[in-house]
């Protein structure tokens, strides 16, 4: 599996990475692979104001369909434009060109609730 | 209750399927890609195993008359080498399962139904034969797989001696593939790209797979799993019973009058014939999105004005119009082709227009 350990990892299978106090979020190779062909990401929050753990989005696959979940609290910043228009990025490359949003993390908001690599393969090995 | 495995489970966990419960089994849902796996059938050649389908024989000299009053075409049209779609209907309006029948010769039968149906299927029909027919339930010993696509014909020739494209669509011969003798070789399929469907006893069924996927080489076949299947059956509006159809559905509400042949006698047809004359509240329509967005089953159909007009029984991305296309009921006023409906998807009204089904043209 896997799973870069420079990242952070949502129990709701998503990975994050902060850089100064902005978190670009995508969804794990586990995630994309238990999906299947991704064709749409439906970013339903924009702009907005997210608590942890709010819906963010919907990401769509052929066969189904996930809601995205804020794994820290902020302010939806940035959609990825590129996967607008090939949302199989986030298939062939859920760490790197398919990202899915940056997040600017709310002022002393907590993300220790967080997995590292470790944490993270330890929820989704059998 | 511990799913049931088809004679190619161990061969599909070799091959890294997604394996997924399915009507009692566990089955492949995809190898690779689903897209991938759906445009190879489209292109060139797929291989599926369906052997969860149940299969059951009637036969003797009352066979014609139990099948003929248990089904809504007409069995009296088929000869041998034949086979027809139909549906059972039930008594109260709608339909028990879809079904294939295939006149293996006179006085025997072939039923093949869907695997979610079986045991359902099973007791209907020995409670409805009062003509004291032979059935014989051959589901558990039976394989079945599907090779569709535009060079099916192209690998399974090479295996076989009977002349393949003599086969007519919706006919078959039963011959010898592989060294394989007794294989029922039907040109039939659910994906609406030509092709055939094999079936053939489980202690052949590994032998015939090999064979056959190894004959594909040049054609670059691969196995291809049951979420391809849903979306290269959607794509032809094909209708999937526990979906599009079920107990509380008519043959007439789904767009089946063509095999509702109300002049022969069958299990409920007066009825039919009395809906067929007063006209059906609710049709199945196929609808295409306008707007960007994914149809899914259970979904909310609504008018301009914001009502809910029906719901979606079938839906998903079609990887050939690469856009959300879908089936479902709507009262019959809103069923007419181009008229602009209401997807709710979420908490958004997505733009969607009533097509002619099938979606894509082979």
């Amino acid at each position: 599996m896997n799973l870069p350990k420079n990242l952070k990892y949502s129990k709701d299978h998503e990975w994050v990475i902060i850089k100064d106090n902005i978190a670009t979020v995508g969804i794990t190779d586990f995630a994309q692979k238990e999906l299947g062909d991704i064709v749409f990401f439906d970013l339903e929050t924009l702009d907005e104001e997210v608590k942890e753990d709010d819906v963010i989005g919907t990401i769509e696959a052929v066969k189904t369909v996930s809601d995205i979940f804020s794994p820290v609290a902020g302010t939806v910043v940035e959609l990825n434009e590129k996967i607008e228009t090939d949302p199989e990025l986030v298939n062939s490359d859920p760490y790197g060109e398919g990202w899915l949003v940056k997040i600017e993390i709310e002022e002393g908001a907590s993300t220790e609730h967080l997995l590292d690599s470790n944490g993270y393969k330890a929820l989704v090995t059998p | 209750m511990e799913l049931k495995k088809t004679a190619l489970y161990k061969k599909h966990i070799e091959l890294g399927a997604k394996m997924v419960p399915f009507a009692g089994y566990e089955m492949p849902l995809s190898y690779t890609s689903l897209i991938e796996e759906h445009k190879a059938v489209r292109n060139s050649v797929g291989m599926f195993d369906v052997s969860h389908m149940g299969e059951f024989m009637v036969k003797g000299p009352q066979a014609l008359s139990l099948v003929q009053k248990l089904t809504s075409n007409d069995v009296t049209k088929l000869s041998n080498g034949k086979a027809q779609y139909s549906c059972f209907p039930n008594k109260t309006g709608g339909i028990i399962d879809d079904l294939l029948v295939y006149q293996i010769k006179e006085e025997v039968y072939m039923l093949v139904v869907n695997a979610s149906n079986i045991v359902k299927d099973w007791d209907w029909i020995i409670k409805n034969n009062t003509e004291n027919a032979i059935v014989e339930n051959h589901s558990d010993n039976t394989s079945l797989f599907a090779l569709q696509g535009p060079l099916a014909l192209n690998v399974l020739q090479q295996l076989t001696k009977e002349q393949l494209s003599e086969i007519p669509y919706y006919s078959f011969r039963i011959g010898e593939v592989a060294g394989i003798s007794d294989v029922i070789i039907s040109a039939t399929g659910y994906t609406g790209s030509g092709g055939f469907e094999l079936y053939v006893s489980n202690e052949n069924a590994t032998a015939l797979w090999d064979a056959i996927i190894s004959a594909g080489t040049e054609e670059n076949i691969i196995p291809v799993g049951l979420g391809a299947r849903d979306t290269l059956r959607l794509e032809m509006g094909y209708c999937l019973y526990g979906n599009d159809i079920d107990d509380t559905t008519s043959p007439l509400e789904a767009g089946l009058s063509w095999i509702t042949k109300l002049d022969k006698p069958f299990i409920n047809a007066d009825y039919l014939a009395k809906q067929k004359q007063q006209g059906v509240q609710k049709k199945l329509v196929g609808f295409e999105m306008i707007e960007r967005g994914i149809p899914r089953k259970d979904y909310e159909i609504c008018n301009a004005a914001g009502e809910v007009i029906g719901k979606v029984t079938s839906g998903g991305q079609s990887p050939n119009l690469s856009k959300g296309i879908g089936m479902g009921y709507v009262s019959s006023s809103f069923s007419k082709i181009d008229t602009e409906i209401y997807i709710q998807i979420r908490k958004k009204k997505i733009k969607a227009v009533i097509k002619k089904l099938p979606f894509i043209k082979i």
